[in-house]
């Protein structure tokens, strides 16, 4: 669901340690912080930028900068990936870290939660020991002090050694002392001395060999002291990525090289290894971290998660779990459709007048019918279509499943399917990018990069396309609408409805699992990675920035993008329908040729047409399809579903046309946006070619059995 | 994997975190994993003597939730076995 300005709009991770100051005086400042700290919205309140934020962890995949000025200066705000490290276990770690200690920022903003403080601690003295220029961001206090967590700011800053901020950011609260402070380091109006992490003996001691030695040669703001205990780890990659940034070989300096022999002796004599070393250098930082939270934390009321436990043990239990989710769904569902129906209908009614009154324009300047038939009939009508089929169900959708996102269900969506995703050789997190693929399969494509294990990530790249995105939901809705639930009245309408659409989700998830499963066994051969997913605490969703986020950011881009594509597509097709050759229109040409081979799938050749027409959005599907029937080669005025089934059916659509049309629409290839995210996001064809075979061979088989197994038993 | 029932497992029991019953606490032994894995435990907050809790199964009874340093974290049976605790 991560779909919007910012989220597609912004660099991605290769361009992370590139930031343009665009005046000279400009301070670059980098916002770090463990994942779904509020980070985000820290990130928005400071910039006025609305980057989508989600109650998620590991949200931020992409990089995100913004401007502000506080006082004289003015700031550029680089949003770098949440993570809990820096110790470059995973892509985002090492992009954090490379940008905090190689991408030369003024200052950095290290963001926390102060519900979880001691947590994110670990993060909050890594980034001290790379560098002295922090300011720390306690956010959520408002949330601490719901449950009943005081924490000592001014004793945390003594203990740090930096200045710290009490902030909630959701309300904009403390963030203009935030500024202040962010302010003074960058103007170096504050003298701190950063707190030292002092390790075992041992290290020290191989330290003090090192350290003066680097005195002098590290330049650029690196801590010599950082380098000297990252060169004892033996990392080749971060030794290069040192030497890269100073643009010189540290092992050259002969002290250097003099000291790092003394140093590793030192190690050695003591048995320490690489592997024992980094646990020392960890458990030192996670016990320094424990020991400033017993200073500056209070818990006021013991078991203050309680809630949390008491609610996670309901919606994640043995016997409810499941079903509520499925509920969940269903409800969101029930409310789309049936919320969508009269604002609808009331779209179309206006969109037609306004299309009359067009017509009546153009008939008064005495327009060219062509002309007419181009603008009007084409451009317009199918903009009419996707505008009043689209909008209602999006804007009310959106808003319930931010309102999901919000809570931190999603996590917890993860959580109970996780077995599922284990047995099919896939990863747990796999179900929040197929949950961001709801609402944009792009979106969810550049989601899987959650997934560490590159080969999990393509898996879930691959089958991201199982999940209907909301281009293809008003696709389905309309079809049940009309096939399945439009013999019915009344309330049982939309609760038949509802039932076939979770099916047809549900039927999604399973070929998700079925299909990441085969190419586990096939071309993705392995076996899953570790896996640890946290669990954030539950939180209160805000109504108002759910509505604005969620109709701004996703609706009207979304839409905007189908209006986009509508538009030229109206044209397009108009003109084919109405260009002759032999007697007969270019699009009959085309539908006629498809037709032997849809017909083996249970369709025909004007549904397999539009969906080839409809690769650059799948909004336009359905509008395509039904301009296609119309004999005069425009669509005709839409005054309600029941009309658009006789349409339907006189053209030879039955109850099995139908299902196959669903069946199509849920598995085929991704739409063209879709397919250059996945270009972008795996630097490679190969794999975008296999992402447009695997959904569309499988639909091509489900819809050839279906189609097939129907007429064979004489039901169709 | 089999989990023993809670009556059992006494204070001093020393076994995989997978054994742990959910709503019993333990404390940190040993890590068995190795390099990202490891990394990833020690990220986590899991040196020695950290005190953690299983909390919830999840509907299949695995992965479970954790309580670790205040953060719930959600593990899987392969990765809680290679965590070696001391229950208490």
């Amino acid at each position: 669901m991560g779909l919007s300005n910012q989220s597609t709009g912004c660099c991605v991770l290769s361009d992370a340690l590139h930031v343009e100051r665009v005046s000279p005086g400009q301070k670059v400042i980098a916002l770090a912080g463990n994942p779904n700290v509020g980070k985000s919205t820290v990130f928005n309140s400071l910039t006025g930028m609305r980057q989508h934020t989600g109650n998620w962890p590991g949200k931020t995949v992409t990089i995100a900068q913004g401007n502000f000025t506080h006082g004289d200066t003015q700031f550029i705000l680089v949003d770098i990936p949440g993570t809990y490290s820096l110790m470059a276990n995973s892509v985002e770690e090492e992009v954090a870290r490379d940008f905090i200690c190689f991408g030369n920022p003024d200052a950095v903003i290290v963001v926390a939660d102060a519900t979880c403080l001691e947590r994110n601690l670990n993060l909050i003295l890594q980034t001290l020991e790379a560098t002295s220029n922090v300011v720390v961001c306690v956010n959520l206090m408002d949330e601490a002090r719901r449950k009943k967590i005081r924490i000592d700011l001014e004793e945390l800053s003594h203990q740090l050694g930096v200045p710290v901020a009490g902030t909630s950011a959701r309300n904009g609260k403390g963030l203009d002392i935030l500024m202040d402070e962010v302010w003074k380091v960058t103007s170096a109006k504050t003298d701190g001395s950063p707190l030292v992490i002092q390790y075992p003996e041992v290290i020290e001691s191989a330290v003090s060999f090192l350290e003066p030695a680097l005195k002098g040669v590290v330049k650029g703001g690196l801590n010599p002291r950082w380098v000297a205990l990252r060169l004892l780890e033996d990392d080749e990659r971060l030794l290069k990525a040192i030497n890269n940034y100073l643009g010189y070989d540290l092992m050259r300096f002969e002290a250097i090289a003099d000291g790092f022999r003394k140093a590793k002796e030192t190690l050695d004599a003591a048995g320490i290894q690489p592997d024992l070393y980094k646990d020392m250098i960890v458990s030192g930082i996670v016990r320094k971290a424990e020991a400033i939270s017993r200073r500056v934390v209070t818990v006021e009321k013991p078991g203050y998660n309680m809630r949390d436990q008491r609610i996670d043990r309901i919606l994640t239990s043995r016997i409810y779990g499941i079903p509520i989710m499925i509920g969940l769904l269903g409800i969101i569902f029930w409310i789309t459709i049936t919320g969508a129906n009269y604002p609808s209908s009331v779209l179309a009614d206006g969109l037609f007048w306004v299309e009359e009154q067009l017509t009546d324009l153009f008939m008064a300047i005495g327009a060219p019918a062509w002309l007419h038939g181009l603008l009007v009939a084409g451009m317009y009508r199918t903009l009419a279509w996707v505008v009043s089929v689209m909008l209602p169900p999006m804007a009310i959708f959106f808003p319930l499943f931010t309102l999901l996102e919000d809570l931190g269900y999603l996590p917890r969506v993860a959580f109970n399917l996780d077995n599922f995703f284990k047995k099919a050789c896939a990863h747990g997190k796999q179900a929040l990018t197929m949950c961001m693929g709801f609402g944009c399969n792009a979106a969810g494509v550049v989601g899987c990069r959650i997934i560490d294990s590159p080969r999990e990530r393509l898996v879930a790249t691959i089958t991201n396309n199982f999940v209907p995105c909301n281009g293809r939901f008003p696709t389905l809705i309309a079809i049940i609408t009309m096939f399945f639930a439009g013999m019915l009245s009344g309330p049982f309408q939309s609760i038949v409805s509802t039932l076939i659409l979770t099916g047809v989700i549900i039927l999604g998830i399973i070929m998700t699992l079925v299909i990441s499963r085969l190419l586990s066994r096939t071309i993705l051969k392995g076996l899953p990675s570790s896996f640890t997913l946290e669990l954030p605490p539950y939180r209160k969703p805000q109504a108002g920035r759910i509505i604005v986020r969620s109709i701004l950011d996703r609706t009207l881009f979304v839409l905007g993008r189908a209006v986009m594509v509508a538009a030229p597509a109206g044209l397009i097709i108009w003109a084919m329908a109405n260009i002759h050759a032999g007697g007969m229109s270019l699009l009959s040409h085309s539908a006629n040729f498809l037709d032997p081979f849809a017909r083996l799938f249970g369709m025909d050749g004007y549904i397999l047409m539009a969906f080839i027409l409809g690769f650059p959005a799948n909004e336009i599907v359905i509008p395509i399809l039904i301009m296609s029937y119309m004999a005069e080669g425009s669509m005709m005025e839409f005054e309600s579903l029941i009309q658009l089934r006789e349409l339907l059916v006189a053209n030879g659509w039955t109850w099995l046309t139908a299902i196959c049309v669903m069946l199509f629409s849920l598995m085929h290839w991704p739409c063209s946006t879709t397919c250059l995210t996945i270009r972008k996001e795996t630097q490679s064809w190969k794999w975008t070619l296999v992402s447009i075979l695997v959904p569309t061979l499988t639909g091509l088989c489900v819809c050839f059995v279906v189609a097939n197994g129907a007429r064979l038993l004489g039901l169709a | 994997m089999k989990q023993k029932t809670d009556s059992l497992i006494s204070p001093g029991h020393i076994m995989p975190l997978s054994f742990l019953p959910t709503g019993r606490k333990a404390r940190v032994k040993a890590l068995m994993s190795n390099g990202i894995s490891r990394r990833r435990m020690l990220d986590l907050g899991l040196i020695s003597d950290t005190i953690i809790e299983a909390l919830q199964k999840s509907p299949s009874g695995d992965p479970v939730a954790y309580l670790i340093r205040g953060a719930v974290i959600a593990l899987r049976s392969e990765e809680a076995s290679q965590i070696i605790v001391e229950a208490v």
